[in-house]
């Protein structure tokens, strides 16, 4: 590493500038009092381009996910937990257990060192909990005006269970659809800081971690046929991917989904679906109807999933609909989403 | 959630359909038009079709501002943006309303027009303080719900003497698309209208009164609830029956029979009718639409910008005139869901959440399909 710098990194009043991307010392100063500190572990800490990394034997999942939430920090989280949690999710749903995370960052010249302190202090904390190491990663800097504060992206590395064939292909008809919890919340928590809707009980945005969640759930039903966080689009575009991939058509029954009232309020002001709104700690489990109840059991067992339900079951549909019983009663498509997206959610 | 789950409760729209049910039986077919957008949307959303007997037939009415909106208006905002380099701020709807060259505000905002969606015309204004420098218009849209907030962001400009403020007015009347819909020449086949929610609590139900007088044709208003719907049909089916045409209130907790008169008085300020306005799938149609009174001319982007209205024909292949009159529905149109989808609209029906084309794709297209 470069040698000492005079004076520490100004993390109150500093700003990032064009010389914390240009490979000079300001640049190795941000990696080494900044980055190196707060994500703190011995691949790390060899100051090196890439990390060599213990060689797990059998398959790898690899995922990757970039991260533009605006605003940078929402109730409930801010862009770098939610890089954290969201590409580690991305491996787990694939039934793989996530070993290692990479991280490389977009800096907006100008945005402040405190914030941007702030946001890696938030990594560093979800990635211990997490149990998961940030082991490389990359910093540039931009010009103002050509990004937003910050960009994330991250990439994870995870071993694949022996036995798990796990994939948004395999739903099966007959097959039951579960979810861990209510819906909704990460997607309203942005929507309601962006549009200052206030509520007694401000929602909370459901960021977490769900590789916990998905251990207990695989343990309890190891025939899984697929797993998927519904993130952006929601429970409604995850549903259409996989019926989509599995050529297969999905019920689901309205009055089975949980959704929170200040959710389901804050849906029906803007106009929005919840069934459309983004997830970032919830998961959707698709397996065959006899593992359903010990599937339920393990989700309800976690704190993750203290609120799961079975929210339909998977039929043979050469159109791949997904369709949906009303509480009224009538039927109804639950469509692919189109037009009214909210831009930059995660 | 108070005040919502009460219109929305399963066990009475059960009932409702049972009394909708055993009632209609004095015809072979009832056609009911709901006028109104907002209705497609929850008829659709709740699927309350399923609910209603075969011989209750409703038809879609042209009450999406958006569906009714000529190519010529989004060219005319399209050319502010592009060629007077306007901020254009609007509403998110219009956004991907197909217009002439393969255009739409979307793709002129890629292209690096600046247009900028927003969510009330306060933020229309914000915008026009934050840049003084800029000339700010607001692509004003909407029925007699949307006019006076419109009225009421003009009244502001004026008083804050708002020099780079602009709105390029499409306001419309509802009343009168409900005229030329009556007054076609070949005919209508329509048994009774569901009228307005939110329209209504605007203008009351006293305009209302001449399609039931001098048409014969019962008008019963209905909040956009699930169940309001219902029990509007059921009134509407009675009075088919009875043999009946009046003016019925369903959504009492709203709206009067005068309506909102603080809200009127401040449209007549700021708006007079225009002689004549192009609707999409209407034809013209005189004094179906706002524009504003010459005191507040220089608030009228249409004045202000050389930016002249220029009407441009509807693709061939395009229903959507008929199903806006109620003549086709839109799995009858050829290009249905193959050339034209949510995703690539060729026409308006198929790009707001609450045209009829759209709506029946996004929520009912498995009733049409084989299995």
């Amino acid at each position: 590493m470069s040698a000492p710098h005079a004076r520490p990194l100004d993390l109150k009043h500093g700003l990032v500038d064009l010389t914390h991307g240009s490979g000079g010392r300001a640049m190795a100063q941000l990696i080494r009092e900044l980055f190196v500190r707060e994500l703190a572990n011995e691949y790390l800490a060899q100051g090196d381009d890439g990390a060599r990394l213990d060689h797990a034997a059998g398959r790898l999942v690899v995922a990757t996910d970039a991260h533009v939430v605006s605003p940078l920090f929402f109730p409930g989280g801010d862009i770098g937990c939610l890089s954290v949690h969201g590409t580690i999710n991305d491996v787990a749903v694939m039934g793989a257990r996530p070993l290692y995370l990479a991280a490389s960052f977009v800096l907006e010249e100008g945005f402040p060192l405190a914030e941007l302190a702030r946001i890696v202090a938030s990594m560093g904390r979800a990635s211990r909990e997490a149990g998961v190491p940030v082991v490389t990663g990359d910093t540039k800097v931009v010009e103002r005006g050509k990004a937003d504060g910050v960009f994330i992206t991250t990439t994870g590395v995870g071993a694949l269970r022996d036995g798990i064939d796990c994939s948004g292909a395999n739903a099966r008809p007959g097959d039951a659809v579960l979810l861990s919890g209510a819906i909704g919340e990460h997607g309203m928590a942005i929507m309601a800081c962006r549009e200052h809707l206030a509520f007694d009980a401000p929602i909370v945005s459901d960021t977490a971690a769900l590789h916990g969640l998905i251990d207990a759930l695989l343990h309890a039903a190891p025939g899984m046929h697929a797993m998927r966080d519904p993130t952006r689009g929601g429970v409604g575009a995850t549903l259409n991917e996989i019926a989509q991939q599995s050529g297969v058509g999905i019920e689901i029954d309205e009055a089975a989904i949980p959704v929170r009232a200040p959710v389901e309020a804050a849906c029906e002001l803007l106009g929005l679906d919840p069934l459309y709104v983004a997830n970032e700690g919830r998961l959707l489990a698709i397996c065959p109807a006899a593992d359903a109840d010990a599937a339920l059991r393990a989700l309800r067992g976690h704190p993750l999933g203290a609120g799961a339900a079975v929210i339909g079951r998977v039929i043979e549909d050469p159109r791949r609909f997904v369709q949906m019983r009303t509480r009224l009663g009538g039927r109804r498509i639950v469509d692919w989403l189109h037009g009214d997206q909210l831009p930059r959610i995660c | 959630m108070k005040y919502v789950d009460e219109f929305r409760d399963g066990e009475l729209a059960r009932g409702l359909a049972v009394a909708i049910a055993r009632d209609a039986d004095h015809r072979e077919r009832y056609r009911f038009m709901e006028f109104c957008g907002g209705h497609t949307h929850a008829i659709s959303r709740y699927g309350l079709v399923d609910l209603l007997p075969g011989r209750i037939q409703m038809i879609h009415g042209p009450g999406c501002p958006v569906c009714v909106l000529p190519i010529g208006r989004i060219d005319q905002a399209i050319r502010l943006a592009r060629e007077h380099r306007v901020i254009l701020a609007t509403y998110a709807d219009t956004m991907r309303v197909p217009a002439s060259d393969r255009l739409t505000l979307l793709r002129a905002k890629a292209l690096g027009a600046d247009v900028r969606m927003i969510y009330s015309t306060e933020d229309a204004l914000a915008i026009a303080r934050a840049n003084p420098r800029r000339e700010v218009v607001f692509l004003a849209i909407g029925f007699e719900t949307t006019t006076p907030p419109t009225a009421v962001a003009v009244l502001r400009a004026a008083e804050a003497s708002l020099g780079n403020f602009s709105i390029l007015c499409n306001h419309v009347l509802t009343p009168a698309a409900m005229h030329a819909i009556l007054d076609a020449p070949q005919g209508v086949a329509i048994d009774g209208f569901v009228g307005p929610a939110h329209v209504s609590t605007v203008i009351g139900s006293a305009p209302y009164e001449p399609f039931a007088l001098d048409y014969g044709k019962p008008v019963v208003i209905a909040g956009f609830e699930p169940l309001d719907l219902l029990r509007a049909i059921h009134l509407l089916v009675r009075q088919v029956n009875e043999g009946r045409a009046a003016v019925e209130n369903e959504f009492t907790r709203a709206v009067t029979r005068e309506g909102n008169r603080r809200a009127q008085t401040l449209v007549d300020r700021v708006f007079e009718r225009r002689a004549a306005f192009e609707w999409r799938g209407l034809g013209t149609i005189p004094a179906s639409a706002l524009q504003l009174r010459a005191e507040f001319a220089s608030f009228d982007a249409e004045r202000r910008f050389a930016v002249p209205y220029v009407p441009v024909p509807d693709n061939k292949a395009c229903a959507c005139g008929e199903i806006l009159r109620g003549e086709k529905r839109p799995e009858e149109c050829r290009i249905f869901g193959t050339a034209c989808t949510p995703e690539s609209p060729i026409g308006s029906c198929m790009v707001s959440s609450e045209g009829a084309c759209a709506a029946h794709y996004t929520y009912g297209r498995f009733r049409g399909a084989a299995a």
